[in-house]
């Protein structure tokens, strides 16, 4: 069996009609999700706080108060949670060169001409994109974040510095809320793909149509008929 | 002498501060007609300060605070700093001169400036926890406020305080309380010597002038008004001996204004970045319409079966 190229543990095919192709873990969507909910109660508690015509979200947490307190501890929540993701996902994220190519090619993404487009593996240079701009801006919001988090840690910082971490949250937050419209709107635009974090499965086209070169890998790694120990639906 | 403010009559009097009369509230649009209000002030002659204390214990009295027992720490000021109880501070500072080599004890009253500008307020994200009426006054009100410290970051003067046991913000509110019923601050009351007197802001400004005149003649040719225009003049004023340098009064800012950092921050930062969430979602949206959803083919799922070799080909 050759090196593999960004297949993960767990990822494996199941021939079938439709074949079926393990993505996710039980244990990677858990986290996924944890990791999920986190962000979206940070996205509505901190923008709670962001804009006044918005401060009434504050109620869905029991008030001003209580907003203040959660949305930080909800980011710790989120800051482990995501490490954990890190970890299991930093390897096929790393940059290829047909990324480039797709990146290249982005109004025939746009577009969904996938024919044209290079194979790729199991992330593409879009998901890469999303992968490490949440690493980095989940890193500058905990940073951002507890220097203003006035409750335990004003006293360590100068109030010059609190006010360069406000601005800095606050711009890394309209960032991140971006890149997880981008994602969330990829989910929904490409049909197949919510599945993988719920069920943890995608069925075989879908792999084939978006990311032959996993699919590949995963087939010629896994002798045909010998399928996982996950049951696969009966022809 | 500066004529005292008669006391109050015994009768209960309405409060002649109300909704009505606030000019600014923290995170809301004001709607209401604003009937102004004669500015007023307070001023504090640096010059004429003894370091009684007597404003500062009149303060905890008049708004039924304690402060904790602390630890003496090789200056008269004391607590070191301003904290949720103590809402003013007297500061000491020992300066020799060099022009005359004298040693001066510089007791600056350290405290809110109510800001005409107040950058506590414009940072504060719940509305109504911070307000400001047509006389000047920048109020707390403590119901609607969060906790967040937004406040303190805002204050270019350091001032506000974030209580460790209720997580509310507290700072001077030049006895709002007091002024609505045609009162004076309760610290200018308790100044044996009129360091502190209180008044309308024309009323102050021209009493500033007199001293400032008098130091003048006794040789403080840099005697001068603290009421920085930085931040739009303020509702507190200093008279002070060395006005060329503020800063020597225990870290007086030499020319206070709201800190472009948090300008940006409360400004272009919440335009663009609602604006920039709105453009995704709509860009997303607007996708989905033209492109419609990008969806697996029959083909596609035919050649993923041959591929596996399970598949019917
Ligand atoms: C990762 C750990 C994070 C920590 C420790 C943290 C901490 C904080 C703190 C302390 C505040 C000030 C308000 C308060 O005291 O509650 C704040 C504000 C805010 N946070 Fe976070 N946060 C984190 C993550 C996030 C994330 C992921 C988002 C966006 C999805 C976000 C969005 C915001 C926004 C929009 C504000 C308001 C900023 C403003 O008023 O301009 N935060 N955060
Ligand atoms: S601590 Fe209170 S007063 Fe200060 S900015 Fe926050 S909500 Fe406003
Ligand atoms: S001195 Fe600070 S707390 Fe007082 S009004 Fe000005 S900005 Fe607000």
């Amino acid at each position: 069996m050759s090196a593999p190229y960004d297949v993960e543990s767990g990822d494996a095919v199941h021939p079938g009609h439709p074949v079926q192709v393990d993505r996710y873990t039980v244990g990677a969507r858990i986290n996924h999700w944890i990791t999920a909910i986190s962000l979206i109660l940070l996205a509505i508690s901190g923008l709670a706080l962001f804009h006044p015509s918005l401060f009434f979200l504050t109620g869905l947490f029991g008030g001003g108060q209580m907003t203040r307190t959660l949305h930080p501890w909800i980011g710790v929540v989120l800051f482990f949670s995501f490490t954990g993701m890190f970890f299991r996902f930093w390897k096929a994220n790393l940059w290829k060169s047909e990324d480039g190519t797709w990146m290249r090619r982005i109004r025939d993404v746009i577009a969904g001409h996938e024919e044209k487009l290079p194979e790729l593996g199991k992330y593409n240079a879009g998901q890469k994109l999303v992968f490490w701009g949440m690493s980095f801006l989940i890193v500058v919001l905990i940073a951002s974040g507890v220097v203003i988090w006035n409750a335990y840690f004003s006293t360590f910082t100068s109030i010059g510095q609190q006010r360069v971490a406000l601005l800095v949250h606050a711009v890394a937050a309209v960032a991140i809320i971006c890149v997880w419209i981008i994602h969330v709107y990829a989910a929904i635009w490409v049909k197949g793909t919510i599945s993988a974090m719920t069920r943890g499965q995608v069925t075989g086209g879908w792999a084939w149509r978006h990311h032959r070169k996993w699919l590949r890998e995963l087939v010629s790694r896994k002798p045909p008929g010998n399928s996982g120990t996950r049951g696969t639906p009966a022809e | 002498m500066f004529p005292p403010i008669p006391n109050p009559p015994v009768t209960a009097t309405p409060a002649k501060l109300g909704d009505n009369d606030l000019i600014r509230r923290s995170a809301s649009n004001l709607r209401v007609p604003v009937e102004f209000k004669e500015p007023v002030a307070k001023l504090i002659d640096v010059s004429k300060c003894i370091g009684c204390k007597a404003c500062q214990a009149a303060c905890l009295e008049w708004n039924e605070l304690h402060e904790e027992i602390g630890t003496f720490n090789g200056s008269y000021t004391n607590p070191p700093d301003l904290t949720e109880n103590s809402l003013t501070l007297m500061r000491f500072t020992e300066w020799v001169n060099p022009e005359t080599d004298n040693l001066e004890w510089l007791i600056r009253k350290d405290g809110c400036m109510h800001c005409a500008d107040p950058g506590c307020l414009k940072a504060c994200p719940a509305p109504g926890a911070i307000v400001q009426y047509s006389n000047g006054i920048v109020d707390f009100d403590h119901d609607k406020c969060i906790g967040c410290g937004y406040c303190v970051k805002g204050c270019p003067f350091n001032i506000p305080r974030i209580s460790k046991t209720d997580h509310k913000a507290y700072k001077c509110t030049l006895c709002s309380d007091r002024v609505a019923v045609g009162q004076g601050p309760a610290c200018q009351k308790a100044c044996p010597t009129q360091a502190i007197v209180f008044g309308t802001k024309a009323q102050m400004k021209e009493w500033a002038e007199g001293r400032i005149t008098d130091l003048k003649s006794r040789g403080y040719k840099n005697a001068g008004l603290y009421d920085p225009p930085g931040v739009g003049g303020t509702h507190v004023m200093y008279v002070l001996q060395h006005a060329d340098q503020p800063s020597l009064y225990a870290g007086l800012p030499d020319n206070p204004r709201i800190s472009r950092i948090v300008e940006a921050w409360k400004g272009v930062t919440k335009y663009v970045g609602l604006g920039v969430i709105g453009f995704a979602a709509v860009a997303g949206a607007l996708h989905y319409l033209v492109a419609g959803a990008n969806k697996v083919t029959p083909e596609d799922e035919a050649n993923a079966e041959k591929l596996t070799g399970g598949g019917r080909s």
